[in-house]
């Protein structure tokens, strides 16, 4: 049984964290969050020098060519660091997207802009509340051009393209859309957690194109956020645990009633149960990373209970971290909120839990009746 | 990252599986299993778990990680895993000598003279003396080191007073570990001792408790005058707590094996079978939404005891993370029961043999698992165990802290 990650990922690990120590201290969260900068150009610019967008991007297209074992650990570190950048967006879904059902011509266009940070890419899916994935969807393309609008697409203010979901003649297609092109008005929204942007794109008659084949969109989508179900499952348990850091070491050293209220044995069974809650979500991403890795059938149902399982302990964390600081998690000046934030954002950009909750047991049915 | 065994661990598996097969047969997989707190103390069982055990003994499979010269195979942390996990697919009695093997057997082989370890190992292994462990007491449960039943020297024998409770499997021990005071001018840690006693000894009274479930695996076990010779003292007088440290530490070093009970494909399935709402429930978004829980922290366990797994693998110290099986396993169980018996609707209410749906697996499962909540540790006391010793927290002011035992309030002041 060796149900760990290599030396040599931990080594990678350490190198992520130490940089993104240096690079993304809260305080760059924090400005971004207070600022209008939608993300910190300097941290992805730095990101991708280090070479981590391009981490499963293959060497023949400017990527460092690992597997997503190394992937999930640096997105644990960028979740850790609750980092200002669209690094999920571009890396978790626009990269897997064409690597997934790129044509040789896409893959050469997109993936090296996106392994030098150049170029910044997105999933556009949804359109009103309410949605989680393509059910209802109105956007339609048609002899190469694209209509309709997109609400909320994550970075959709900061792309270059994004990937959109549209209904086409024989069924639901994705395209690539330069979203800088004519036909495009994006503007961003206000965003639940300001360190993630979001924004509203509204295609006229745009030009796009197919990626992949018409009707196989949704097979494609599936299997993109089953990735991004894992990769962000990571970012979840990082922050997760980063939050769980910060309020015990806080706890250790506040006082009342004259000992430090981390004595308190309420308190610190709410702490042990945080840590349970945690070392869950670890072990439920690991096996996501696993299936990830190998590609494997189970991925399906990996991706489901890292998602849901990274959800529940991030969110738990940010509740509790504002709960157990007192008065002051509920300032603004305090780091609580970012992430408090950052965990509700993260537990819907890719869909609720509740809708992959559904996901699951309809995928466990489908396992049965196989 | 791979679930395989090493090449060494499949050769010593298949080893493993040999033999078994060679002397019994696979398990129906539609076995439901142990009761796992139901009662196992029949004759018939009895000697048939002592009949087994001692075909493991002459074979060389029992207590493998016991030192070869009392007859085990000084075997690996993960070999035993490996062990346990391919018995558990056979056919085998019931196990009744979980504690003996488990807690017993390594206490003495730690703390025992040689002359102690000759005397009780061997038999211990072959199944042919079975052990029980008399430590919580009614005031002594959680905080087990204000146990009450004393030990008074007389000549070459202690005599023992008191009362133990909770004790498994009692009504059919020959021997029992026993942690007793034989000092209350000391604070409580400090005031034990630690023996072996023989269950046939007279003053030894043993009644049966009843659980919630109707089983009567436990006992309360009265002592009047019982005499017990100082050479079945293991370590020194007042030396007592730290032994009891190391019985206790293996009691939780067993790694959390398979459900405690039904599980959450069978939760799925009922779902599939049973309507609610006038159809079937398994469409209903609160029933998928609850097994989607319910499922991924099962898995969550799961995949927690595989971290473990490969630690002793590694043959390295697992982690914290090995402390939360059973503490969340328990919780989780409890609800997986509670959520089946409210499944069937109105019939969830039956506990009937043709009636009740899963052959009433829901409702024993809901009467059985309080109890592993409570035992071998409590879901609180367990809380208290990560956040001071894995998460380092300061431990809570203790009011009995440096006092004598004698001057330990225990009841309230009238």
């Amino acid at each position: 049984m060796n149900f760990d990650f290599s030396e040599d990922q931990k080594l990678l690990q350490k190198t992520a964290r130490d940089f993104l120590a240096e690079h993304s201290p809260l305080t760059v969260c924090r400005e971004i969050l207070e600022s209008d900068q939608p993300y910190s150009q300097a941290l992805f610019k730095a990101t991708a020098e280090m070479g981590f967008q391009g981490t499963v991007i293959p060497e023949e297209y400017g990527g460092a060519g690992f597997g997503h074992l190394e992937l999930a650990v640096v997105a644990e570190e960028l979740g850790r660091a609750v980092a200002p950048v669209p690094f999920s967006s571009s890396v978790y879904l626009a990269t897997e997207a064409i690597l997934l059902a790129g044509s040789d011509e896409q893959k050469q266009q997109y993936l090296p802009k996106l392994a030098s940070g150049e170029a910044v890419g997105t999933l556009a899916v949804v359109e009103k509340p309410g949605q989680n994935g393509t059910e209802g969807i109105e956007a339609a393309f048609k002899d190469g051009k694209l209509s309709g609008t997109k609400l909320p697409v994550p970075d959709g203010d900061v792309a270059d393209f994004a990937i959109v979901a549209a209904g086409a003649k024989d069924g639901l297609a994705l395209v690539i859309v330069d979203l800088d092109a004519d036909g495009v008005k994006r503007e961003a929204v206000g965003s639940f957690d300001p360190s993630r942007s979001l924004a509203q794109i509204e295609f006229t008659d745009a030009p796009a194109s197919l990626l992949g084949d018409v009707g196989a969109a949704e097979a494609i989508l599936d299997k993109v956020f089953d990735r991004a179900a894992v990769l962000i499952g990571f970012e979840q348990l990082g922050g997760a645990e980063r939050a769980f850091e910060i309020t015990k070491e806080f706890m250790q050293g506040r006082y009342a009633f004259g000992r430090p209220i981390a004595s308190f044995q309420a308190l610190k069974h709410r702490l042990a149960d945080l840590w349970c809650e945690i070392q869950l979500t670890r072990s439920n991403c690991y096996y996501g990373a696993w299936a990830l890795s190998n590609d494997d059938d189970e991925l399906g149902i990996a991706a489901c209970i890292s998602r849901i399982a990274a959800c529940k302990a991030y969110d738990l964390a940010g509740v509790e971290m504002i709960q157990l600081h007192g008065g002051v998690g509920y300032t603004w000046e305090y780091d609580c909120h970012l992430f408090y934030r950052r965990a509700k954002f993260l537990s819907v950009v890719i869909g609720s839990p509740a809708s992959w909750k559904h996901k699951l047991v309809s995928r466990l049915q489908a396992q049965n009746a196989a | 990252m791979d679930f395989n065994d090493t090449p060494e661990e499949a050769a010593f598996r298949d080893e493993a599986r040999s033999w078994l097969e060679a002397n019994s047969k696979l398990k129906d997989p539609d076995d439901p299993g142990e009761d796992l707190l139901g009662e196992r103390s029949s004759p018939e069982v009895i000697q048939a778990a002592q009949g087994w055990q001692k075909q493991k003994a002459d074979a060389g499979w029992a207590c493998i990680t016991w030192p070869k010269e009392y007859g085990g195979r000084e075997a690996t942390a993960i070999q035993s895993v490996i062990w346990g996990q391919e018995e558990g697919k056979f056919q085998t009695p019931p196990n009744v000598f979980g504690i003996g093997l488990g807690m017993c057997g390594p206490t003495i082989l730690t703390h025992g003279t040689e002359e102690q370890k000759q005397r009780w190992i061997p038999e211990l292994l072959s199944g042919e003396k079975i052990w029980c462990q008399l430590f919580s007491e009614p005031a002594a449960g959680s905080d087990l080191a204000g146990l009450r039943t004393t030990a008074v020297k007389d000549g070459d024998d202690w005599v023992v007073n008191g009362q133990k409770i909770w004790t498994t499997g009692a009504h059919f021990c020959e021997w029992g570990i026993l942690v007793v005071r034989t000092d209350a001018n000391v604070a409580k840690h400090a005031g034990l001792s630690y023996f072996v006693v023989d269950m046939q000894a007279p003053g030894v009274e043993i009644r049966p408790i009843v659980q919630i479930n109707g089983g009567k695996g436990f006992n309360e076990v009265f002592f009047t005058d019982v005499r017990i010779p100082d050479a079945n003292r293991l370590s020194e007088v007042g030396n007592g707590w730290a032994v009891a440290i190391t019985t206790l530490m293996n009691e939780r070093a067993s790694i959390g094996g398979g459900g405690a009970g039904g599980g959450v494909s069978d939760l799925l399935e009922m779902a599939e079978e049973t309507e609610l709402e006038g159809r079937p429930a398994i469409e209903d978004s609160a029933v998928r939404e609850k097994i989607a829980d319910l499922y991924t922290r099962s898995r969550g366990v799961q995949y927690t005891g595989y971290r473990t797994l490969t630690a002793l693998s590694r043959g390295t110290t697992p982690g914290p993370e090995s402390s939360l099986g059973k503490l969340v396993g328990g919780a989780l169980a409890q609800d997986m029961a509670a959520f089946g018996i409210e499944l069937a609707g109105v019939t969830g209410a039956t506990l009937d043999d043709g009636i009740t749906p899963n052959d009433s697996l829901w409702q024993e499962m809901y009467l059985s698992i309080p109890g592993l909540r409570i035992a071998g540790g409590t879901d609180e006391v367990l809380r208290n165990i990560i956040a001071e010793r894995v998460l380092g927290l300061p431990p809570e002011t203790r009011a009995d802290k440096g006092i004598a035992f004698k001057d330990i309030p225990t009841a309230p002041a009238n």
